[in-house]
Protein backbone atom coordinates (compact mmCIF):
# COMPACT_ATOMS: atom_id res chain seq x y z
CA UNK A 1 0.00 0.00 0.00
CA UNK A 2 1.00 3.21 -1.30
CA UNK A 3 2.40 5.69 1.85
CA UNK A 4 0.44 9.23 1.44
CA UNK A 5 1.23 11.12 4.64
CA UNK A 6 3.41 13.75 3.27
CA UNK A 7 0.18 14.10 0.18
CA UNK A 8 -1.70 14.30 3.30
CA UNK A 9 0.42 16.92 4.72
CA UNK A 10 -0.11 18.46 1.79
CA UNK A 11 -4.11 18.92 1.87
CA UNK A 12 -3.89 19.68 5.29
CA UNK A 13 -1.50 22.87 4.41
CA UNK A 14 -3.87 23.66 1.58
CA UNK A 15 -6.84 23.13 3.57
CA UNK A 16 -5.72 25.44 6.36
CA UNK A 17 -4.12 28.26 4.10
CA UNK A 18 -5.69 28.40 0.95
CA UNK A 19 -9.45 29.19 0.94
CA UNK A 20 -11.62 27.50 -1.26
CA UNK A 21 -11.88 29.59 -4.92
CA UNK A 22 -15.82 29.07 -4.42
CA UNK A 23 -15.94 30.97 -0.98
CA UNK A 24 -13.47 33.11 -1.50
CA UNK A 25 -16.10 34.78 -4.74
CA UNK A 26 -18.52 34.43 -2.59
CA UNK A 27 -17.37 36.75 -0.20
CA UNK A 28 -16.10 39.43 -3.08
CA UNK A 29 -19.87 39.15 -4.09
CA UNK A 30 -20.61 39.56 -0.24
CA UNK A 31 -18.48 42.89 -0.23
CA UNK A 32 -20.63 44.75 -3.07
CA UNK A 33 -23.65 44.48 -1.02
CA UNK A 34 -22.15 46.59 1.80
CA UNK A 35 -21.93 50.12 2.53
CA UNK A 36 -18.78 51.82 1.94
CA UNK A 37 -17.20 52.63 5.16
CA UNK A 38 -19.89 50.62 7.15
CA UNK A 39 -18.28 48.41 9.91
CA UNK A 40 -19.80 45.46 7.81
CA UNK A 41 -17.88 46.34 4.68
CA UNK A 42 -14.78 46.77 6.26
CA UNK A 43 -15.02 43.50 8.10
CA UNK A 44 -15.54 41.74 4.99
CA UNK A 45 -12.59 43.43 3.33
CA UNK A 46 -10.37 42.68 5.96
CA UNK A 47 -11.59 39.23 6.08
CA UNK A 48 -10.44 39.02 2.44
CA UNK A 49 -7.09 40.90 2.81
CA UNK A 50 -6.39 37.81 5.30
CA UNK A 51 -7.28 35.55 3.16
CA UNK A 52 -4.99 36.55 0.24
CA UNK A 53 -1.98 37.15 3.20
CA UNK A 54 -2.72 33.25 4.19
CA UNK A 55 -2.21 32.17 0.62
CA UNK A 56 0.59 34.01 0.23
CA UNK A 57 2.62 33.11 3.26
CA UNK A 58 0.94 29.90 4.11
CA UNK A 59 -0.60 30.46 7.50
CA UNK A 60 -3.74 29.44 8.89
CA UNK A 61 -6.47 31.59 7.85
CA UNK A 62 -8.13 31.28 11.12
CA UNK A 63 -6.15 30.46 14.30
CA UNK A 64 -8.85 27.96 15.38
CA UNK A 65 -8.36 25.58 12.78
CA UNK A 66 -10.95 23.22 14.42
CA UNK A 67 -11.55 19.60 14.38
CA UNK A 68 -10.24 18.16 11.18
CA UNK A 69 -12.62 15.82 10.11
CA UNK A 70 -11.56 13.58 6.49
CA UNK A 71 -13.60 11.98 4.62
CA UNK A 72 -11.73 8.98 3.02
CA UNK A 73 -13.69 6.80 -0.02
CA UNK A 74 -11.41 4.44 -1.16
CA UNK A 75 -11.35 1.03 -3.79
CA UNK A 76 -11.43 -2.05 -2.40
CA UNK A 77 -7.94 -2.91 -1.07
CA UNK A 78 -6.95 -0.48 1.07
CA UNK A 79 -6.36 -0.97 5.07
CA UNK A 80 -8.29 1.89 6.36
CA UNK A 81 -6.06 1.14 9.87
CA UNK A 82 -2.86 2.05 7.97
CA UNK A 83 -4.56 5.24 6.05
CA UNK A 84 -6.02 6.35 9.67
CA UNK A 85 -2.16 6.24 10.61
CA UNK A 86 -1.20 8.10 7.85
CA UNK A 87 -3.31 10.67 8.69
CA UNK A 88 -2.48 10.95 12.08
CA UNK A 89 1.18 11.27 11.07
CA UNK A 90 0.48 14.18 8.52
CA UNK A 91 -2.04 16.04 11.67
CA UNK A 92 0.71 15.95 14.25
CA UNK A 93 3.46 17.31 11.37
CA UNK A 94 0.75 19.48 10.02
CA UNK A 95 0.86 20.93 13.86
CA UNK A 96 4.35 21.00 14.27
CA UNK A 97 4.21 23.22 10.94
CA UNK A 98 2.25 25.42 12.56
CA UNK A 99 -0.61 24.61 10.17
CA UNK A 100 -2.80 23.44 12.84
CA UNK A 101 -2.87 24.22 16.38
CA UNK A 102 -3.28 21.89 18.91
CA UNK A 103 -6.18 21.71 19.14
CA UNK A 104 -7.07 18.14 20.82
CA UNK A 105 -8.06 18.52 24.76
CA UNK A 106 -8.73 15.46 26.92
CA UNK A 107 -12.52 16.65 28.43
CA UNK A 108 -11.63 14.63 31.69
CA UNK A 109 -7.84 16.30 32.74
CA UNK A 110 -8.43 19.23 30.76
CA UNK A 111 -5.26 18.32 29.09
CA UNK A 112 -4.06 19.74 25.83
CA UNK A 113 -2.37 16.74 23.86
CA UNK A 114 -0.33 19.01 21.86
CA UNK A 115 0.22 17.20 18.63
CA UNK A 116 -4.16 17.16 17.91
CA UNK A 117 -4.30 13.29 18.36
CA UNK A 118 -6.59 12.26 21.02
CA UNK A 119 -8.29 9.41 20.47
CA UNK A 120 -10.34 7.42 17.95
CA UNK A 121 -12.28 10.39 17.11
CA UNK A 122 -9.79 13.40 17.07
CA UNK A 123 -8.86 13.57 14.59
CA UNK A 124 -12.24 12.75 13.01
CA UNK A 125 -12.08 10.15 9.62
CA UNK A 126 -14.70 9.23 7.97
CA UNK A 127 -13.87 5.38 5.40
CA UNK A 128 -16.33 4.58 2.94
CA UNK A 129 -15.09 1.85 0.14
CA UNK A 130 -16.36 2.89 -3.39
CA UNK A 131 -16.13 1.65 -6.12
CA UNK A 132 -13.95 2.50 -9.22
CA UNK A 133 -10.15 3.00 -8.96
CA UNK A 134 -9.73 6.55 -7.48
CA UNK A 135 -9.12 7.54 -3.75
CA UNK A 136 -10.47 10.26 -2.52
CA UNK A 137 -9.79 12.33 0.80
CA UNK A 138 -11.96 15.28 1.52
CA UNK A 139 -11.10 17.53 4.55
CA UNK A 140 -13.14 20.37 6.47
CA UNK A 141 -11.46 22.14 9.31
CA UNK A 142 -14.16 23.30 11.38
CA UNK A 143 -13.59 25.91 14.50
CA UNK A 144 -15.80 25.92 17.63
CA UNK A 145 -17.14 29.18 17.63
CA UNK A 146 -19.77 27.88 14.28
CA UNK A 147 -19.55 24.41 15.54
CA UNK A 148 -20.72 25.52 19.15
CA UNK A 149 -23.71 27.16 17.48
CA UNK A 150 -24.69 24.40 15.74
CA UNK A 151 -28.33 23.13 16.23
CA UNK A 152 -31.14 20.08 16.65
CA UNK A 153 -34.49 20.25 16.58
CA UNK A 154 -36.86 17.68 17.28
CA UNK A 155 -40.33 18.71 15.19
CA UNK A 156 -42.77 19.65 16.15
CA UNK A 157 -41.62 22.60 18.04
CA UNK A 158 -44.36 24.88 19.39
CA UNK A 159 -42.75 27.68 20.82
CA UNK A 160 -41.60 28.06 16.37
CA UNK A 161 -45.18 27.03 15.56
CA UNK A 162 -42.77 24.50 13.34
CA UNK A 163 -44.65 21.10 11.90
CA UNK A 164 -43.30 18.11 10.71
CA UNK A 165 -43.03 19.33 6.91
CA UNK A 166 -40.43 21.69 4.73
CA UNK A 167 -42.38 24.69 6.34
CA UNK A 168 -41.52 23.57 9.38
CA UNK A 169 -37.85 22.69 8.81
CA UNK A 170 -37.74 26.28 7.29
CA UNK A 171 -38.85 27.82 10.55
CA UNK A 172 -36.52 26.15 12.39
CA UNK A 173 -33.38 26.86 10.38
CA UNK A 174 -34.12 30.50 11.04
CA UNK A 175 -34.39 30.71 14.60
CA UNK A 176 -30.95 28.89 14.76
CA UNK A 177 -29.55 31.40 12.26
CA UNK A 178 -30.63 34.02 14.61
CA UNK A 179 -29.55 32.18 17.64
CA UNK A 180 -26.06 32.32 16.02
CA UNK A 181 -25.40 35.83 15.66
CA UNK A 182 -22.15 37.35 16.56
CA UNK A 183 -20.88 33.73 17.31
CA UNK A 184 -20.01 32.21 14.52
CA UNK A 185 -18.20 34.55 12.49
CA UNK A 186 -20.76 35.23 9.44
CA UNK A 187 -21.22 35.51 6.61
CA UNK A 188 -21.77 32.04 7.33
CA UNK A 189 -22.90 28.30 5.27
CA UNK A 190 -25.77 26.18 6.74
CA UNK A 191 -25.49 22.78 6.22
CA UNK A 192 -28.76 21.36 7.15
CA UNK A 193 -29.90 17.62 7.21
CA UNK A 194 -33.51 16.94 7.48
CA UNK A 195 -34.53 13.38 9.65
CA UNK A 196 -31.82 10.50 10.61
CA UNK A 197 -31.06 9.79 14.25
CA UNK A 198 -29.70 12.75 16.27
CA UNK A 199 -26.26 11.06 14.98
CA UNK A 200 -26.75 10.44 11.90
CA UNK A 201 -28.57 14.09 11.24
CA UNK A 202 -25.55 15.65 12.45
CA UNK A 203 -23.08 13.82 10.23
CA UNK A 204 -25.50 14.34 7.34
CA UNK A 205 -25.42 18.25 8.08
CA UNK A 206 -21.24 18.06 7.95
CA UNK A 207 -21.21 16.17 4.46
CA UNK A 208 -23.79 18.47 2.98
CA UNK A 209 -21.03 21.44 3.76
CA UNK A 210 -18.84 19.28 1.24
CA UNK A 211 -21.23 20.61 -1.68
CA UNK A 212 -19.40 23.16 -4.03
CA UNK A 213 -21.78 26.60 -2.91
CA UNK A 214 -22.95 26.58 -6.81
CA UNK A 215 -24.46 23.05 -6.19
CA UNK A 216 -27.99 22.49 -5.25
CA UNK A 217 -29.13 20.25 -3.79
CA UNK A 218 -30.88 17.48 -6.35
CA UNK A 219 -33.92 17.13 -4.58
CA UNK A 220 -35.78 19.94 -6.75
CA UNK A 221 -37.60 21.00 -3.36
CA UNK A 222 -34.82 21.11 -1.12
CA UNK A 223 -33.10 23.08 -3.24
CA UNK A 224 -36.06 25.83 -4.04
CA UNK A 225 -35.74 25.98 0.11
CA UNK A 226 -32.29 26.17 0.04
CA UNK A 227 -32.50 29.26 -2.27
CA UNK A 228 -35.26 30.48 -0.09
CA UNK A 229 -33.22 30.06 3.49
CA UNK A 230 -30.39 31.73 2.22
CA UNK A 231 -32.45 34.95 0.73
CA UNK A 232 -34.57 35.10 4.42
CA UNK A 233 -31.37 34.27 6.40
CA UNK A 234 -30.00 37.44 4.76
CA UNK A 235 -33.57 39.44 5.75
CA UNK A 236 -32.57 39.54 9.29
CA UNK A 237 -29.71 42.01 9.06
CA UNK A 238 -27.29 40.36 11.38
CA UNK A 239 -24.59 41.09 8.80
CA UNK A 240 -20.65 40.03 8.72
CA UNK A 241 -19.57 39.52 12.08
CA UNK A 242 -23.08 40.54 13.34
CA UNK A 243 -22.52 44.02 12.54
CA UNK A 244 -25.28 44.53 10.81
CA UNK A 245 -25.82 44.46 6.92
CA UNK A 246 -26.90 42.69 3.95
CA UNK A 247 -25.09 39.38 3.99
CA UNK A 248 -25.52 37.18 6.45
CA UNK A 249 -25.57 33.45 4.94
CA UNK A 250 -23.64 32.91 1.64
CA UNK A 251 -25.24 29.20 0.94
CA UNK A 252 -27.73 27.00 2.75
CA UNK A 253 -26.82 23.03 1.98
CA UNK A 254 -29.51 20.24 2.77
CA UNK A 255 -29.70 16.65 2.53
CA UNK A 256 -31.92 14.53 3.80
CA UNK A 257 -32.53 11.20 5.74
CA UNK A 258 -34.99 8.12 6.43
CA UNK A 259 -36.12 8.67 10.02
CA UNK A 260 -37.95 6.65 11.94
CA UNK A 261 -42.23 7.35 12.58
CA UNK A 262 -41.61 8.83 15.55
CA UNK A 263 -38.70 11.06 15.03
CA UNK A 264 -38.52 14.37 13.35
CA UNK A 265 -34.86 15.93 13.76
CA UNK A 266 -33.47 18.85 11.94
CA UNK A 267 -29.84 19.74 12.52
CA UNK A 268 -28.28 22.25 11.48
CA UNK A 269 -24.13 22.68 10.87
CA UNK A 270 -23.45 26.29 10.76
CA UNK A 271 -19.99 27.08 8.96
CA UNK A 272 -17.93 30.23 9.02
CA UNK A 273 -16.77 32.49 6.75
CA UNK A 274 -13.61 30.33 7.32
CA UNK A 275 -15.19 27.52 5.16
CA UNK A 276 -11.74 25.53 4.91
CA UNK A 277 -12.95 21.99 2.63
CA UNK A 278 -10.10 20.51 0.14
CA UNK A 279 -10.07 17.39 -1.46
CA UNK A 280 -7.46 15.47 -3.05
CA UNK A 281 -7.22 12.45 -5.40
CA UNK A 282 -5.16 9.55 -6.05
CA UNK A 283 -5.77 8.31 -9.81
CA UNK A 284 -3.46 6.23 -11.24
CA UNK A 285 -0.51 6.49 -8.53
CA UNK A 286 -0.74 10.31 -9.35
CA UNK A 287 -2.53 12.96 -6.98
CA UNK A 288 -4.08 16.22 -7.27
CA UNK A 289 -6.12 18.85 -5.06
CA UNK A 290 -8.94 20.66 -5.67
CA UNK B 1 -9.97 56.16 11.71
CA UNK B 2 -8.50 56.41 14.92
CA UNK B 3 -5.32 55.57 15.96
CA UNK B 4 -4.99 54.33 19.96
CA UNK B 5 -1.84 54.51 22.24
CA UNK B 6 -1.98 52.01 24.50
CA UNK B 7 -2.81 52.27 27.72
CA UNK B 8 -5.97 54.07 27.23
CA UNK B 9 -7.24 57.10 29.17
CA UNK B 10 -10.12 57.46 30.59
CA UNK B 11 -11.15 60.77 28.63
CA UNK B 12 -10.06 58.90 25.18
CA UNK B 13 -12.28 55.98 26.43
CA UNK B 14 -15.34 58.20 27.52
CA UNK B 15 -15.09 60.27 23.60
CA UNK B 16 -15.58 56.20 22.07
CA UNK B 17 -19.01 55.02 20.81
CA UNK B 18 -20.23 52.27 19.10
CA UNK B 19 -19.30 51.98 15.52
CA UNK B 20 -16.14 53.63 16.18
CA UNK B 21 -13.01 51.75 13.96
CA UNK B 22 -9.72 51.82 15.85
CA UNK B 23 -6.03 50.81 15.40
CA UNK B 24 -4.53 50.06 18.50
CA UNK B 25 -0.78 50.11 19.05
CA UNK B 26 0.89 49.30 22.62
CA UNK B 27 1.21 46.25 25.06
CA UNK B 28 -1.58 43.93 25.61
CA UNK B 29 -2.09 40.17 27.29
CA UNK B 30 -4.32 37.54 25.68
CA UNK B 31 -6.40 35.56 27.97
CA UNK B 32 -9.49 33.31 27.48
CA UNK B 33 -11.67 31.13 29.50
CA UNK B 34 -8.94 29.02 31.46
CA UNK B 35 -7.01 32.83 32.64
CA UNK B 36 -10.71 34.23 33.35
CA UNK B 37 -11.34 31.18 35.69
CA UNK B 38 -8.63 31.38 37.19
CA UNK B 39 -8.62 35.07 37.59
CA UNK B 40 -11.66 34.81 39.49
CA UNK B 41 -11.72 31.73 41.37
CA UNK B 42 -7.21 33.05 42.61
CA UNK B 43 -7.53 36.47 43.63
CA UNK B 44 -11.19 37.83 43.19
CA UNK B 45 -13.56 35.25 44.72
CA UNK B 46 -10.93 33.31 46.13
CA UNK B 47 -12.41 30.14 46.36
CA UNK B 48 -9.01 28.37 45.97
CA UNK B 49 -5.79 29.40 47.18
CA UNK B 50 -2.98 30.62 45.28
CA UNK B 51 -0.54 28.10 44.08
CA UNK B 52 2.89 27.23 41.94
CA UNK B 53 3.85 30.47 40.32
CA UNK B 54 0.34 31.99 40.68
CA UNK B 55 1.35 35.46 43.03
CA UNK B 56 4.51 36.29 40.75
CA UNK B 57 2.26 35.99 37.32
CA UNK B 58 -0.66 37.89 39.63
CA UNK B 59 2.40 40.96 40.27
CA UNK B 60 3.76 40.84 36.62
CA UNK B 61 0.39 41.17 35.18
CA UNK B 62 -1.15 43.31 37.14
CA UNK B 63 0.64 46.65 35.31
CA UNK B 64 0.35 45.44 31.75
CA UNK B 65 -3.17 45.05 32.24
CA UNK B 66 -4.31 48.62 34.44
CA UNK B 67 -5.56 50.76 31.71
CA UNK B 68 -5.10 48.11 28.82
CA UNK B 69 -6.75 45.68 26.52
CA UNK B 70 -7.42 41.71 27.73
CA UNK B 71 -7.39 40.07 24.24
CA UNK B 72 -9.80 36.85 24.10
CA UNK B 73 -7.77 34.76 21.75
CA UNK B 74 -6.35 31.15 21.22
CA UNK B 75 -3.28 31.99 18.99
CA UNK B 76 -1.25 30.08 16.98
CA UNK B 77 2.28 30.54 17.97
CA UNK B 78 5.83 29.09 16.25
CA UNK B 79 9.25 28.92 17.96
CA UNK B 80 7.28 26.85 20.78
CA UNK B 81 10.77 24.67 20.88
CA UNK B 82 13.27 27.48 20.92
CA UNK B 83 11.31 30.50 22.63
CA UNK B 84 11.53 32.39 19.84
CA UNK B 85 7.88 33.13 19.59
CA UNK B 86 5.91 34.38 17.27
CA UNK B 87 2.23 34.51 16.41
CA UNK B 88 1.53 33.23 13.57
CA UNK B 89 -2.10 33.30 13.66
CA UNK B 90 -3.74 34.92 16.08
CA UNK B 91 -7.66 36.09 15.32
CA UNK B 92 -10.56 36.16 18.19
CA UNK B 93 -12.55 33.83 20.28
CA UNK B 94 -15.81 33.87 21.05
CA UNK B 95 -16.57 36.56 23.68
CA UNK B 96 -19.55 35.58 25.50
CA UNK B 97 -18.02 32.47 27.24
CA UNK B 98 -16.48 35.06 29.44
CA UNK B 99 -19.53 36.73 30.47
CA UNK B 100 -19.59 34.91 33.95
CA UNK B 101 -16.31 36.86 34.47
CA UNK B 102 -15.78 39.35 32.69
CA UNK B 103 -17.04 42.46 34.40
CA UNK B 104 -15.41 41.34 37.80
CA UNK B 105 -12.09 40.68 36.13
CA UNK B 106 -12.30 44.21 33.89
CA UNK B 107 -12.94 45.70 37.62
CA UNK B 108 -10.42 44.37 39.44
CA UNK B 109 -7.43 44.89 37.10
CA UNK B 110 -8.63 48.67 36.06
CA UNK B 111 -8.94 47.09 32.57
CA UNK B 112 -10.08 49.19 29.62
CA UNK B 113 -10.23 47.12 26.60
CA UNK B 114 -12.11 43.92 26.21
CA UNK B 115 -10.96 42.11 22.80
CA UNK B 116 -12.94 39.52 20.77
CA UNK B 117 -15.72 38.51 18.83
CA UNK B 118 -19.15 38.44 19.19
CA UNK B 119 -19.91 41.15 22.01
CA UNK B 120 -20.71 40.56 25.72
CA UNK B 121 -23.71 40.78 27.75
CA UNK B 122 -25.29 43.12 30.87
CA UNK B 123 -22.41 42.48 33.13
CA UNK B 124 -19.46 43.18 30.76
CA UNK B 125 -22.10 46.49 29.88
CA UNK B 126 -22.22 47.64 33.29
CA UNK B 127 -18.56 47.13 33.65
CA UNK B 128 -17.97 49.19 30.98
CA UNK B 129 -19.94 52.18 32.24
CA UNK B 130 -18.24 51.59 35.59
CA UNK B 131 -14.64 51.41 35.18
CA UNK B 132 -14.58 52.85 32.45
CA UNK B 133 -13.80 50.38 29.73
CA UNK B 134 -15.39 49.24 26.20
CA UNK B 135 -15.36 46.31 24.06
CA UNK B 136 -13.17 46.05 20.92
CA UNK B 137 -14.74 43.61 18.16
CA UNK B 138 -11.63 41.77 16.48
CA UNK B 139 -12.53 40.57 12.94
CA UNK B 140 -13.33 37.15 13.49
CA UNK B 141 -11.04 34.74 11.89
CA UNK B 142 -8.62 37.01 10.63
CA UNK B 143 -5.81 35.62 11.79
CA UNK B 144 -3.13 35.94 9.63
CA UNK B 145 -3.87 39.65 9.12
CA UNK B 146 -4.07 40.15 12.81
CA UNK B 147 -0.87 38.33 13.44
CA UNK B 148 1.35 40.41 11.82
CA UNK B 149 0.30 43.22 13.54
CA UNK B 150 1.90 41.46 16.55
CA UNK B 151 5.48 42.66 16.24
CA UNK B 152 6.78 41.38 19.27
CA UNK B 153 5.77 38.41 21.84
CA UNK B 154 7.22 40.02 25.10
CA UNK B 155 6.49 37.08 27.73
CA UNK B 156 3.96 34.36 28.47
CA UNK B 157 3.21 33.32 31.47
CA UNK B 158 0.65 29.99 32.65
CA UNK B 159 1.95 28.28 29.73
CA UNK B 160 0.81 24.91 31.10
CA UNK B 161 -2.64 26.18 30.15
CA UNK B 162 -1.57 24.98 26.89
CA UNK B 163 -0.71 27.26 23.80
CA UNK B 164 -4.33 29.03 23.60
CA UNK B 165 -5.10 28.96 27.16
CA UNK B 166 -2.02 30.64 28.48
CA UNK B 167 -1.67 34.64 28.65
CA UNK B 168 1.15 35.93 25.83
CA UNK B 169 2.19 39.55 26.69
CA UNK B 170 2.43 40.74 23.01
CA UNK B 171 3.27 44.15 21.77
CA UNK B 172 1.00 45.23 18.89
CA UNK B 173 0.99 48.15 16.19
CA UNK B 174 -2.59 49.29 13.91
CA UNK B 175 -4.31 46.25 15.46
CA UNK B 176 -7.87 46.74 13.70
CA UNK B 177 -11.11 46.71 15.99
CA UNK B 178 -14.69 48.25 15.90
CA UNK B 179 -16.35 49.72 19.08
CA UNK B 180 -19.16 47.62 19.65
CA UNK B 181 -20.24 48.54 23.40
CA UNK B 182 -19.18 51.74 24.80
CA UNK B 183 -19.01 52.90 28.29
CA UNK B 184 -22.04 54.91 28.31
CA UNK B 185 -24.67 51.66 27.82
CA UNK B 186 -24.78 51.24 23.81
CA UNK B 187 -24.32 47.93 22.99
CA UNK B 188 -24.15 47.09 18.86
CA UNK B 189 -24.59 43.57 19.41
CA UNK B 190 -28.05 44.17 21.61
CA UNK B 191 -29.26 46.67 19.14
CA UNK B 192 -28.71 43.72 16.10
CA UNK B 193 -30.39 41.31 18.39
CA UNK B 194 -33.33 43.34 18.69
CA UNK B 195 -34.10 44.47 14.94
CA UNK B 196 -32.72 40.75 13.76
CA UNK B 197 -35.69 39.26 16.40
CA UNK B 198 -38.43 41.45 14.64
CA UNK B 199 -37.72 40.61 11.34
CA UNK B 200 -37.87 36.84 12.42
CA UNK B 201 -40.84 37.12 14.47
CA UNK B 202 -42.52 38.31 11.10
CA UNK B 203 -40.59 35.66 9.14
CA UNK B 204 -41.79 33.03 11.44
CA UNK B 205 -45.81 33.95 11.44
CA UNK B 206 -45.46 33.18 7.47
CA UNK B 207 -46.04 30.07 5.83
S1 LIG C 1 -15.94 30.61 13.80
FE1 LIG C 1 -14.55 30.15 12.11
S2 LIG C 1 -13.60 32.09 11.49
FE2 LIG C 1 -14.54 32.34 13.50
S3 LIG C 1 -12.88 31.99 14.92
FE3 LIG C 1 -13.98 30.06 14.69
S4 LIG C 1 -12.95 28.98 13.02
FE4 LIG C 1 -12.28 31.10 12.97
Amino acid sequence: MQDLTSEILELVRLTSTDLPPDVEAALREATQAEEPGSAARNALDTILMNVELSRRNSTPICQDTGTPIFFVRYPEGWSTRQLRAQIENAVAEATRKAYLRPNAVDSLSGKNSGNNLGDDHFPTVHFEEVEGEALTIELILKGGGCENVGAQYSLPNAALGAGRDLAGVRKVVLDAVHKAQGQGCAPGILGVAVGGDRGTSYLASKEALLRRLDQPSDDPELAELEQRLTQEANQLEIGPMGFGGKTTVLATKMTSLHRLPASFFVTISYMCWAYRRRKMTLRNGQVSYE
Amino acid sequence: MNKIQLPFDDQTILALKVGDPLYLSGVMVTGRDTVHKWMVDTFIKKTRPPAGDDLQVYQAIQPLLAGSCIYHCGPVVSGLDTQEYRFVAAGPTTSSREEPYQGDVMRHFKIQGVIGKGGMGPKTLQACAEVPGVYLHAIGGAASLIAQTVKRVLGVYKLEFGVPEAMWVIEVEDFPVVVTMDAHGNSLHAEVAQRSKAVLDELLAKA
